[in-house]
């Protein structure tokens, strides 16, 4: 079983993100359970969204404490929140940001990666220059780095799942998928 | 088709696959999602169903009602104060005998306000004489609402399929979504003995004197009597169609064990994670998910409970100066039969606070530590 703790903030599409992925893990015959924070979310508030993958049915239906990896989609959070928090030992953390890794100081037991998905997400044309949606742009980082799913699974889920824009997502998805490459401690 | 889907949304689908014709509903958080798909698919054509915008929770079971009497197979979904708010319409349509099914997505009753989960909502309306199925996975909510319908309309009597608020309803999981022309031969459409019509003018709910009252009190008894086979039998006719049984309970490694949990809801999937857990630590548990609530499964929970010689009832409920309600039920059930079990009764989960794997691990450290229940109520998780 992998778990997987999003961070963003809200309107970004962080719960979009882990359900496009659970779309695609799904696709391969993946078990998947994919929730938000339990709760209310406010514009531009810090939010979370989870996601289980296994190869046989989940049971387990209390909340995810300790993920396997966490993903960013806001950097501002890795100042605002301790995103390492329940964080296995090993888990990878992957940041949307323009920043090489190094320049993020995280204990030396996880694996830092990052992708400028607001620049892919301005360049395509996603939102607005002021509130970029960069939910697209991290799966295609994400599906790159944790290798848990075949990029055209998701396209396939992009192109199912989001309404606005879609082929301008999978351009983004993609050109993140070939941008996310080894990070610190990889 | 396989579709990663809400829990909320899997309601919606179930609604549509048993082609419900009138659906009436007042949105309520966490149930909002259910009833703007519904809308949607009766927007878009998908659904061939009236869809009728009410003022109150109240407003919405009385429009299902009518509808019901007319002979419609009508839907509807809320929670907590909005089932409250319905608690005098529930009665008319059990005791009018108006087979309505509707979901109810679990929410603690405020105060203190709260979108998050329990049991006391859908508990409150234990005696209203409506058929509960508490599910613990989308699939399973999707699959009983289909199987409700063919149970409830058969036997004339309201069914609530309900789902724990956050746990299922915002949840997505992967779900097998079935073909409408087999859930058509599985549920024929609802074809009731009497039905309100202009032609043939009657009314319904007239004054009923002692003389007739417990008769139709009877007559409802011995039906709900007729729900714990009838729910076996149709779980079974839906095995062979689309290879999920729909059972009264579900019983995990209970043979052998020592002490057994029972369970309801997403903590009952989650009961047997733990019990793995527990087992690879060499403690023979096991777990008794009680999915049908009313009318009481009293055959499968004695022909399974009297076989352990301890029992540990989890409640996400609590009958305020008495005990979690499934635990007085389970009491109930097992008093003065042989063998009986020693019975623990823990509370835990109110007001949505998580139900963990470790929440089990206590549990079952309690029970096997004890040889009979200290307190009255063994709290799990509180902060005293």
């Amino acid at each position: 079983m992998i778990e997987i703790r999003f961070h963003g903030r809200g309107g970004q599409g962080t719960v979009v993100a882990s359900k496009i992925l659970a779309d695609a893990l799904a696709k391969e015959g993946n078990f998947v359970q994919a929730y938000p924070e339990f709760g209310v979310e406010r514009r531009g508030a810090p939010v979370f969204a989870f996601i289980r993958i296994d190869n046989k049915p989940i049971y387990d239906k209390s909340k995810i404490y300790n993920p396997d990896h966490v993903v960013v989609l806001d950097p501002t959070l890795v100042e605002a929140i301790d995103v390492t928090e329940g964080l296995k030992d090993g888990g990878f953390i992957i940041i949307n940001s323009p920043k090489k890794p190094e320049e993020f100081r995280f204990p030396d037991k996880f694996k830092v990666f990052t992708i400028d998905a607001t620049a892919i997400a301005v360049k395509h044309k996603l939102g607005t220059l002021a509130a970029p949606i960069v939910n697209t742009a991290i799966t295609g980082a994400v599906t790159r780095i944790l290798n848990l799913t075949k990029l055209e699974s998701l396209v396939e889920a992009i192109r199912e799942g989001v309404p606005l824009k879609p082929e301008d997502n999978v351009k983004a998805a993609i050109e993140a998928y070939e941008l996310a490459l080894g990070g610190k401690n990889a | 088709m396989r579709k990663v889907i809400m829990g909320n949304h899997a309601l919606s689908y179930g609604a549509m696959l048993s082609r419900a014709q009138v659906i009436a509903a007042y949105p309520i958080t966490p149930q909002t999602q259910v009833v703007e798909l519904l809308s949607e698919m009766c927007a878009d054509g998908i659904l061939n169903a009236k869809f009728i915008k009410v003022e109150s929770e109240h407003s919405a079971m009385a429009a299902c009602l009518g509808a019901s009497l007319a002979g419609a197979r009508t839907f509807t979904a809320t929670s907590a104060q909005g089932l409250a708010l319905m608690h005098e319409m529930l009665h008319w349509a059990a005791g009018g005998r108006m087979p309505v099914v509707m979901g109810n997505i679990n929410r603690a009753l405020a105060p203190g306000w709260s979108i998050w989960t329990d049991q006391n909502d859908s508990l409150s309306e234990r005696d209203t004489g409506w058929i509960q199925f508490y599910c613990s996975s989308n699939q399973e909510v999707l699959d009983t609402v289909i199987q409700a319908y063919k149970v409830s309309e058969k036997l004339m009597i309201p069914s609530m399929i309900i789902l724990d608020a956050f746990a299922l309803s915002h949840t997505y999981e992967v779900v097998e979504i079935p073909e409408q022309e087999k859930v058509d031969a599985y549920l024929p459409p609802f074809n009731p003995p009497f039905r309100l019509t202009p032609e043939d003018p009657h009314a319904f709910g007239g004054l009923t004197s002692p003389d007739h009252y417990m008769e139709l009190r009877y007559k409802l008894q011995k039906d709900m009597e007729k729900v714990p086979d009838l729910v076996e039998e149709t779980g079974r006719e839906y095995e062979k169609m689309f290879g999920r049984y729909l059972g009264q309970v579900e019983e995990y490694l209970c043979a052998d064990a020592e002490l057994v949990f029972v369970t309801s809801g997403t903590a009952g999937y989650t009961a047997r994670v733990a019990v793995d857990e527990l087992r690879e630590k060499g403690l023979k548990v096991g777990n008794l998910r009680i999915k049908l609530f009313r009318p009481f499964p009293f055959k499968k929970v004695r022909e399974i409970l009297t076989r352990v010689p301890k029992v540990a009832v989890l409640d996400r409920n609590l009958s305020y100066g008495h005990h979690g309600i499934f635990y007085q039920e389970v009491k109930s059930a097992l008093y003065g039969q042989p063998n009986q079990p020693v019975i623990f009764g823990f509370v835990a989960g109110l007001g949505g606070r998580d139900i963990t794997r470790e929440s089990f691990k206590e549990i079952a450290d309690y029970a096997l530590k004890h040889d009979r229940a200290e307190e009255e109520i063994v709290w799990i998780g509180v902060k005293k």
